[in-house]
């Protein structure tokens, strides 16, 4: 796939059609790929994709759209779903940015190598069902489904919306993944083991604003947490208010504009699962307002910008769980 | 000096200027009675009330926070209070999941002709929280003044 890659952008960029190339090139670990951008045929030198490749390259897109020229970028199916939502917020021109969807069967996640035995990873290459990891200590071989990350077991899409080329074959919507059992899990908990619950995850979390930065819903060129006066310092919470106030923020921005990439659960340096949150607004949204796959096409209306005379009154919060 | 520890809730109202707020006055003329534990806060719409302010208001030290708002199809400004019911729902809903009362929190349709049920709503509003207690889940412990 990689050398696929390569040899279209190259001709991209030697035809002129693009001025530059999102992808990503190694970082400082092989199993941590970093996204970069490319401006010549001899930079893609650098480039790299393999199963290591997770994060979402569509928030470049809101600061290199600005720039002259068009932008190549290659999106897996999460990553255009971000792309639409962008698009519908008005974040990116889609004049200026050509898209190579790429077909996507999950990324691998490090620490569940780790945990299956594969330390000191020095690289990886996949084989349909198998992935051959080459470690200090030698080669590895395991079951994808094995190591792939918890985000894309229960993966809701493999297909790219948004592209100008498709490389590979395009996938099909999934809609039965199972991405909300977990919230339904806690959901079926009494209040007092919920509250447990996430006070045991958000106490943990460090304030390093990861989540936020990497979130493509996240794009405000100031965020509300900026501000000195938001009662939040940005610096390690202080007392326990700051953490839920934080989250519950967070999540609430980016009610009805997240696509569920998961991409704030893999950067979050404490492991909080992050991601159940915003599925517990989409579960929720989903449950009250009809269906709504945020991103699936450019230009819809989001649940929470959008109404109806006979919508459920809040009321229902203090009914719904007791009729359960 | 005798220290008085009976638990006096602190409730904040939203309430919108149009509706909800001339119900409370109302209820005023009327005489009808309702708790002094209530604090109101006038807001221009219902859909004025951004979800930090609620959990802003449980920061310094509300124990119960109540919107009050038009009847939907009533707002002044047409369609606020639809945006705020689908807001409110979802925070609400939020709180709940992560295992704070949810019964801390209410929304309550109130018209500038329903004196009346102004005063029964915070009468109720305020025996629920008093059954509930103190705010412990979503207090902010630098808030809290030493005495």
């Amino acid at each position: 796939m990689q050398e696929g890659m390569v040899k279209r952008a190259s001709e991209l960029l030697a035809d002129g059609t693009v001025v530059r190339v999102l992808g990503w090139k190694n970082g400082e670990f092989v199993y941590d790929p970093t996204p970069a951008v490319f401006e010549s045929v001899e930079a893609l030198s650098d480039f790299v994709y393999n199963d290591f490749c997770a994060s979402n390259l569509s928030k470049y897109l809101v600061a290199l759209s600005k720039k002259e020229g068009k932008t190549l970028v290659f999106l897996k199916p999460c990553d255009s779903y971000s792309f639409n939502q962008l698009l519908t917020e008005h974040r990116v021109d889609r004049e200026k940015v050509y898209i190579i969807g790429i077909s996507c069967d999950g990324k691998v996640d490090e620490s569940k190598l780790r945990a299956q035995g594969a330390e000191g990873v020095t690289g990886i290459a996949t084989d349909g069902d198998t992935i051959t990891v080459s470690t200090l200590y030698g080669d590895v071989q395991l079951k994808k489904a094995d190591v792939i990350a918890e985000r894309c077991v229960t993966c809701k899409s493999k297909k790219v919306v948004a592209y100008d080329e498709m490389m590979g074959e395009n996938g099909e919507e999934n809609p039965d993944c199972g991405r909300f059992d977990q919230v339904a899990a806690l959901e079926a908990m009494t209040p007092d083991e919920r509250f447990a619950f996430w006070r045991n995850e958000l106490s943990k979390c460090i304030r390093c604003n990861a989540c936020r930065n990497i979130c493509p819903a996240c794009t405000c060129e100031q965020c509300v947490f900026d501000n000195p006066k938001s009662g939040i310092s940005q610096k390690a919470a202080a007392d326990s208010f700051e953490e839920n106030m934080f989250h519950i923020i967070r999540a609430f921005h980016v009610a009805g504009r997240c696509t569920d990439c998961g991409e704030c659960s893999r950067v979050c340096p404490q492991h909080i699962p992050l991601h159940l949150l915003n599925r517990k607004f989409i579960k929720e949204m989903n449950e009250c307002y009809g269906e709504y796959q945020a991103g699936a096409e450019a230009g819809s209306r989001a649940p929470l910008v959008n109404f109806t005379q006979e919508d459920c009154e809040p009321s229902i919060v203090y009914t719904k769980e007791a009729s359960k | 000096m005798q220290v008085n520890n009976e638990f006096k809730p602190k409730i904040v109202a939203f309430c919108c200027n149009w509706c909800s707020y001339a119900g409370a006055d109302l209820a005023g003329t009327n005489r009808a009675n309702y708790p002094a534990d209530v604090k109101i806060i006038r807001v221009p719409c219902s859909c004025r009330v951004n979800p930090i302010f609620i959990l802003r208001a449980f920061q310094r030290g509300a124990d119960g926070v109540i919107l009050c708002g038009c009847h939907p199809g009533d707002c002044h400004y047409t369609t606020g209070n639809y945006y705020a019911r689908r807001r409110m729902t979802m925070l609400f809903s939020m709180l709940n999941y992560l295992g704070i009362e949810k019964e801390r929190t209410r929304v309550e349709w109130v018209s500038a002709a329903e004196g009346a049920k102004f005063a029964e709503t915070m009468n109720e509003f305020t025996e629920t929280i008093l059954k509930l207690g103190e705010n412990k889940r979503l207090e902010d412990l630098r808030c809290k003044k030493e005495w």
